[in-house]
């Protein structure tokens, strides 16, 4: 296999006394999903948040692309095209799709106008609409409030926002968590695509027959550290579930 | 589903322009101010549309109007600034000191040199209580009522103490005929001109520049503009400078028109400013509204005064309908709201 896009190796983070990771490592490769369980207060969050730039770790290293890297913020992993969608899909409800699309990486006119920050609406619609279209993602019309969109459609928009500028990677915090079975879908399939376009897609879900049916790869933290690594097409629910709840471990303690 | 689908094949299209006119709560306050013109049209045809009243009620709105400017990219932010009126006062009084001083005493004979020096130090002393607001609002998050309740009396404070209470009438004779009182292009009043030119530099900062898109973004979800990479408290610190700014401006202006720095004059023009750009359809909960909502928001109490005077009903009338018109709007947006998020 080539090597991993982004890899964290012993990484601890440490809240006071809370040891929230306790010497973790985890991979994920270009095209591939992986899917990130645990049970609650395992450590899946705060180790997307650690790679993502969200959180600095307390030890350990995060590898991209082969070389260490340090991310300060979200940010800067931003920059080298790696986004996240978080559980809570901070969107601006009362601004459009596109606007939302758009959030922080405005295109703006050429020329003068543009030098004093006019805004190519005009551009930043099409470019919207073409983009939800690759994505799949269906919407009455790209200029009203997202705050008016269904729950679903509302989330479709807060994935592709995130999906759309991922050149690399892209963290999905349960993304469908609050979706009905149509929508779930409908999430799941653009995942599919930004995996297949080569980004490497972490996952993290509480929903195991949705993990074996999207991630190609599945890792397991328990308190703190990663205790499996599962190839979907070879693992049973009943081995997920073995691994989180501590019935099953495969690696040993890396101290 | 009626919707187009990117399976039809169909690109997403924009709602028609009517769908979004009379969606817009702009729409409905721009057709109550028209009512209100054609009822006191009809009720008084000789005395309410005429040329004069029409300049009469332009030039009186013109500074409340740059100060509810300034106040709508405020409001869109979430926030709220109680402190415009007494930073008008602080302004004009420091630009009424500056240009005395400057002429050693009295600046009534004063020329443009000083009179620029004059705006010069209105717009600093305005600055300076924008950058104040801003500072403990964006950096130390104490929430904007507390904060510019705080400054509305302390800038009070401040404007009375540099003149030991008093108000300073010696204005340049100059300033008062060029800007006070002077036209241009036959008959449109120099003050109303400079508002509106304020006012359509805003309206393209608000509805067309990065500026104004982050401004709506902060207001409507701060932890989401956060996440987009937006620097929510420097832009939330620009926009209570811009504030600042306009006040300082109105301050000038109204230095200019009433040739006095009207300590006792200005108490109400924060509300006046919040309930023009409240019923003008921006939401008090910040993320919507528009420059267009705002001037007509600062044109119906003025319409209803002018129009009870000259139909002889006491004006005190005017404040109960402004009253209702604002609770109104409010409860308007608030069934929007509620309608809106359905899920």
């Amino acid at each position: 296999m080539s090597d991993p896009i982004l890899e964290a190796v012993d990484v601890t983070k440490t809240y006071g006394s809370v040891e929230a990771l306790r010497g973790t490592s985890f991979t994920v490769h270009a095209g591939e999903v992986v899917a990130l369980i645990g049970d609650n207060g395992a450590g899946k969050s705060t180790l997307v948040k650690c790679m993502a730039g969200a959180e600095q770790p307390t030890s350990g290293t995060i590898r991209f692309e082969g070389a260490e890297i340090r991310l300060d913020s979200p940010t800067a992993a931003r920059r080298l095209g790696i986004e996240t969608v978080y559980q809570d899909l901070a969107v601006a409800p009362e601004l459009d799709p596109a606007a939302n699309l758009f959030l922080g990486r405005e295109i703006r006119r050429p020329g003068v106008l543009g030098a004093l920050g006019m805004l190519d609406k005009k551009a930043m619609r099409r470019k919207a609409a073409e983009e939800f279209s690759r994505l799949g993602v269906t919407l009455q019309s790209i200029d009203v409030p997202i705050g008016s969109l269904s729950g679903g459609q509302r989330q479709s928009v807060a994935v592709a926002r995130s999906v759309v500028w991922a050149s690399k990677v892209v963290f999905m915090d349960e993304p469908t968590a609050a979706l009905g079975v149509v929508q779930r879908e409908r999430v799941l399939d653009v995942i599919r695509r930004v995996r297949d376009e080569g980004v490497a897609v972490v996952l993290i879900s509480h929903n195991m027959p949705e993990v074996l049916s999207v991630a190609d790869r599945v890792e397991v933290l328990r308190l703190g550290r990663r205790v499996a690594r599962f190839t979907t097409a070879d693992a049973t629910l009943e081995d997920l579930v073995g691994a989180m709840t501590g019935a099953l471990s495969q690696e040993e303690e890396s101290s | 589903m009626t919707a187009t689908t990117v399976e039809d094949g169909g690109a997403i299209q924009r709602r028609s322009l009517g769908t979004r006119l009379v969606t817009a709560n702009t729409f409905w306050i721009a057709l109550v101010l028209l009512a209100l013109i054609i009822i006191f049209s009809a009720l008084a045809p000789d005395a309410f549309p005429t040329v004069f009243n029409f300049q009469r009620l332009a030039i009186e709105t013109a500074v409340l109007l740059v100060l509810a400017v300034g106040m709508t990219f405020v409001i869109i932010t979430g926030g709220i600034d109680l402190s415009v009126g007494s930073v008008l006062i602080f302004a004009g009084m420091v630009s009424a000191k500056t240009m005395n001083a400057l002429s050693g005493g009295s600046a009534i004979e004063a020329g443009w040199g000083v009179i620029i020096a004059g705006l010069v130090a209105a717009v600093l002393g305005g600055l300076v209580w924008g950058f104040v607001n801003g500072f403990l609002i964006a950096k130390a998050k104490v929430p904007p009522l507390i904060v510019t309740l705080g400054s509305f009396g302390a800038a009070l404070g401040a404007a009375s103490l540099l003149n030991n209470g008093s108000d300073i009438r010696t204005v340049p004779t100059t300033l008062k005929r060029a800007l006070g009182s002077g036209t241009s292009f036959g008959g449109i009043p120099n003050l109303v001109i400079t508002a509106a030119v304020i006012t359509l530099i805003a309206a393209w900062l608000l509805h067309t520049t990065r500026f104004g898109r982050y401004t709506f973004a902060v207001g409507s979800n701060p932890e989401a503009a956060r996440r987009a990479g937006i620097g929510v408290t420097a832009h939330l610190l620009k926009v209570y400078l811009l504030t600042g700014f306009l006040a300082g401006a109105a301050g000038f202006m109204s230095l200019a028109y009433y040739s006095t720095t009207g300590i006792a004059a200005h108490a109400t023009d924060n509300l006046n400013a919040i309930a023009a750009v409240v019923m003008g359809g921006t939401s008090l909960f910040g993320g919507v509204g528009t420059m267009v909502g705002t001037v007509i928001g600062v044109f119906i109490p003025a319409v209803l005064k002018k129009g009870f005077n000259i139909t002889h009903v006491q004006d005190y009338w005017q404040m109960i309908a402004v009253g209702a018109v604002l609770v109104a709007a409010v409860w308007f947006d608030q069934q929007r709201r509620r309608s809106r998020n359905r899920s």
